[in-house]
């Protein structure tokens, strides 16, 4: 993966750069020595490795806006970073930027049952959000798989999703306003506690910016009641077509699960060898969750179990408890740790339309034995949203090369399906250099300009999520402007 | 008026453009600016639609009404319950699926479901330069790249001319119960709203009207369910039993979503969106003629003397969109609050990007 090479006008600079930001910051915020920089070289994505130049970790706006503000004057590149936990590479650094850490801004600021909001500073970690809300029976609905560590100044990034999103939506349908910082220091509050920000939708475009339009350091997040309950169901079948076609019945028919997940074989077997979980031994799984009162609950799962019966599934599993729920949904929630006992992995997450299903699970078959590397799926089926995991072994030379160029041909079978390279994990650099597969040059210009409007310096992660070719000349001016 | 029959032709009668021009689905939202008219409706139909993944791909002149049409046949529907303004503004145009998108305009629902703008899925439009683009697409998680999907809807046409939309389209609820409980107050109303809003019955609905004093909240989804949470929320609103349940309450919510209560009355329209709780308090000081109230009292509408700043009268954050008016005070107050500076640049910034010669509804954002 190639990156731009570090400018030697700034690397020069280092110096003074750490003097200006330890003027602003208390002196455990500035980050120079070189073993300690180590610890920011790599995101998830941890492939690709490079120190960075310095890291900054502010606990305020304030702070953050003061080492903007040097580091547009300085001509630095900023890479902002949430938990690190981008399996895309998004926090990935350059050996001249700063790395701007929002990891010590996790204080809650408000929390409003009242009108149902939640203002957090976006160091926060995702599930303490919920966590926070939780003795009053709320809930914040995204939920990544990495909801544990991963913080909502990622997610805004990445505009995250989840499993439960066929129902609450992703990132962008959860966020009501946020406190950004713009490369220049300067800082704007967009949105807030009322519904729908005036005026053009700059929230709707900041989400999902990866970073790269400006530092958002709080966050006012929508707050759901929790449901009275929950509870899943295990389908069993004999060929992926007809789980597929089960889906497409079950949506058809007016029942909106809150989460249906699908595992082919591959991931099957893997997780039961792991979790133990008693899953049966099929072709296709599906676990279907719906939410209610007990005997809404009853009425939903019984149109889905006479909808999933018309489709001669192998197995059924109604959860008859907690225990029984915890279990179905054990072997899912362990498909990312069996994968890793068994190999390291690469996760992608392109999206697909659901009809095209069937089609794309076996050209992943075919493809896994041209390039001669196991691949498991497990996908939110609701949504079309897929994780085919690639196992490949780091150690072995050219092996992750092949993952690479594995994953790549998945990816661009996923748009030609008529979905798209990434569902929620983002571009960062890992697709960035297969967008000209979904977009024409003028669909980026168009996204490039809005950047230019928002960094006109290009400095805010500015490797990231459009090929270099394509960002070059903007990356060039600004250089030159030094 | 020039009505393009296709993409590259409106893209053709842009790029060729040498004056402002007034971008136009129906016409039924009252948002005509002065200039050329380039109308959508050449470009109608629908190009995609698949009940099994709940997508809908349509020409931006389509009718609303066919959409809704086409949809019903399969029990779906658009859930941001998009309002019709004709009844209000007294237009006569066919509203079509571009206007709604281009004004990311939503109804009650918009507390549960979400707005146009979180439906959306992907779109093609057409720069103020005469460049066809696409964003996002037909799937309903999407990452890849910038969301100038969301910059789009509710962009009124300043940016680009919407030429496809793709949509999230939502099953109808097989049945709907409304609660409703007469003689709140308006601070009583807030406090109800925000109860059943914050409880775990799943709430669709939650209107106030100022005029009856009534609270109307409203729940839908399979028919045991919705009499569940129904008899529920009785129990919640009015646990000494003055709250009365109908299932029969559409024409209610039709008149809720256009707020037709003001259609005869004349007067200014202004839409009012505010943190819920903050209500209360601004309603006295916006000393309107009439109010009503939906999202949980979240979004007001005032009926006002003609000529009135409101604007001059809120005291809260969030932000006030003069609806219906004279030209000559809509051209003094503007239609869209005004945004403080900095923001306010980054929008002129993105319009001269898009619109490099200012010639997309010019001056109607800005």
């Amino acid at each position: 993966m190639e990156m731009p090479s570090p400018n030697p006008a700034v690397l020069a600079r280092k110096a003074r750069l750490a003097a200006r930001l330890q003027s602003v910051l208390p002196s455990d915020a500035v980050i120079q020595d070189e073993a300690e920089t180590r610890a920011y070289e790599c995101d998830a994505l941890t492939a690709y490795r490079c120190p960075p130049l310095l890291a900054v970790l502010p606990r305020t706006t304030q702070e953050v806006s003061a080492v903007l503000r040097i580091c547009h004057e300085e001509g630095v590149p900023v890479v902002p970073r949430g938990a690190g936990t981008s399996l895309a590479g998004g926090a990935l650094p350059t050996a001249d930027c700063v790395i701007l850490g929002v990891a010590r801004m996790n204080e809650v600021l408000e929390t409003d049952y009242r009108n149902r909001i939640i203002r957090v500073q976006t160091g926060r970690t995702n599930l303490s959000v919920s966590g926070a809300v939780e003795e009053e029976e709320f809930f914040y609905a995204p939920d990544p798989s990495s909801q544990l560590a991963c913080a909502i100044a990622g997610n805004i990034a990445m505009n995250s999703g989840g499993a439960h999103c066929l129902k609450y939506g992703v990132t962008t349908n959860n966020l009501l306003g946020v406190t950004m910082v713009m490369m220049d220091g300067t800082v704007v509050e967009i949105g807030g506690a009322h519904l729908d920000a005036g005026g053009l939708d700059l929230l709707g475009v900041i989400c999902g910016s990866e970073g790269q339009l400006g530092v958002v350091t709080e966050a006012t997040l929508r707050i759901l009641r929790k449901p009275e309950g929950a509870r899943p169901v295990l389908i069993g079948f004999d060929s992926n077509e007809v789980a597929g076609a089960c889906v497409s019945d079950i949506i058809k028919a007016g029942v909106l699960p809150v989460a249906i997940e699908f595992m082919d074989r591959p991931c099957i077997e893997a997780c039961e060898a792991f979790a133990k979980a008693g899953y049966p031994m099929c072709e296709a799984l599906l676990i279907i969750e719906v939410e209610g009162s007990p005997a809404e609950i009853d009425h939903q799962l019984g149109l889905i179990i006479g909808i999933a019966k018309s489709h001669n599934p192998v197995e059924l599993r109604e959860a008859g408890d907690a225990d029984e729920a915890a279990r179905i949904w054990l072997g899912r929630k362990s498909a990312f740790g069996a994968m890793g006992q068994i190999n390291d992995y690469m996760c992608l997450d392109g999206t697909i339309p659901v009809s095209s299903l069937p089609f794309v699970l076996r050209r992943i078959g075919e493809m896994s034995k041209e390039f001669g590397l196991d691949v498991a799926n497990v996908f939110h089926a609701g949504d079309g949203n897929m994780h085919p995991l690639i196992l490949f072994d780091a150690n072995k030379p050219g092996d992750l090369e092949t993952c690479e160029a594995f994953g790549a041909e998945i990816l661009k079978l996923c748009v030609e399906a008529g979905g798209c390279l990434t569902g929620e994990h983002g571009v960062g650099i890992e697709k960035r250099d297969l967008m000209l597969h979904q977009y024409s040059e003028a669909d980026l210009e168009a996204q490039l300009k809005v950047k230019d409007v928002f960094d006109p310096k290009w400095l805010l992660n500015p490797s990231k999520v459009f090929p270099l070719p394509v960002t070059e000349g903007r990356r060039a001016v600004a250089l030159a402007a030094e | 008026m020039m009505t393009p029959g296709s993409e590259a032709e409106l893209a053709e009668a842009i790029a060729g453009a040498n004056g402002p021009l007034c971008i136009q689905g129906g016409g039924s939202r009252g948002l005509a600016v002065e200039g050329d008219v380039l109308s959508t409706r050449g470009l109608s139909g629908v190009e995609l639609y698949e009940p099994g993944a709940l997508t809908l791909v349509v020409k931006a002149g389509t009718p609303v009404a066919e959409v809704e049409t086409l949809l019903a046949a399969q029990n779906q529907q658009l859930a941001f319950e998009p309002m019709d303004h004709r009844g209000m503004l007294g237009t006569e145009g066919e509203p079509t699926i571009g206007g709604v998108i281009a004004a990311n305009v939503s109804g009650p629902r918009r507390i549960q479901a979400g707005a146009a703008r979180d439906h959306l899925l992907g779109v093609r439009f057409v720069d103020g330069s005469g460049q066809a683009v696409k964003n996002g697409g037909r799937v309903m998680k999407n990452v890849t790249g910038y969301d100038l999907v969301k910059l789009m809807c509710g962009a009124h046409g300043t940016l680009g001319v919407l030429t496809e939309v793709s949509l999230k389209v939502l099953p109808r609820a097989e049945a709907s119960a409304t609660v409703t409980v007469t003689g709140v107050d308006l601070p009583g109303a807030i406090r109800m709203m925000s109860a059943a809003l914050g409880s775990p019955y799943d709430v669709t609905g939650a209107a106030y009207d100022a005029d009856t004093y009534q609270v109307h909240v409203r729940v839908e989804g399979f028919q045991d369910s919705a009499a569940y949470r129904s008899a529920k929320l009785v129990e919640l609103l009015s646990p000494s039993g003055l709250a009365e349940v109908r299932e029969d309450a559409g024409v209610l919510w039709k008149g809720i979503r256009d707020v037709s209560a003001f259609d005869s009355r004349p007067g200014d329209i202004w839409r009012i969106s505010v943190k819920p709780s903050d209500a209360a308090d601004l309603a006295p000081r916006l000393e309107a003629e009439a109010l009503q109230f939906d999202w949980g009292g979240g979004l007001i509408w005032a009926l006002v003397p003609d000529g009135t700043d409101l604007r001059a009268r809120i005291n809260v954050p969030g932000h006030a969109t003069l609806v219906r008016a004279s030209q000559d005070t809509r051209a003094r107050l503007g239609v869209f609050q005004p945004q403080p500076a900095p923001l306010a640049a980054i929008s002129a910034g993105l319009r001269s990007q898009f619109d490099p010669r200012s010639i997309l509804n010019p001056g109607l954002m800005g």
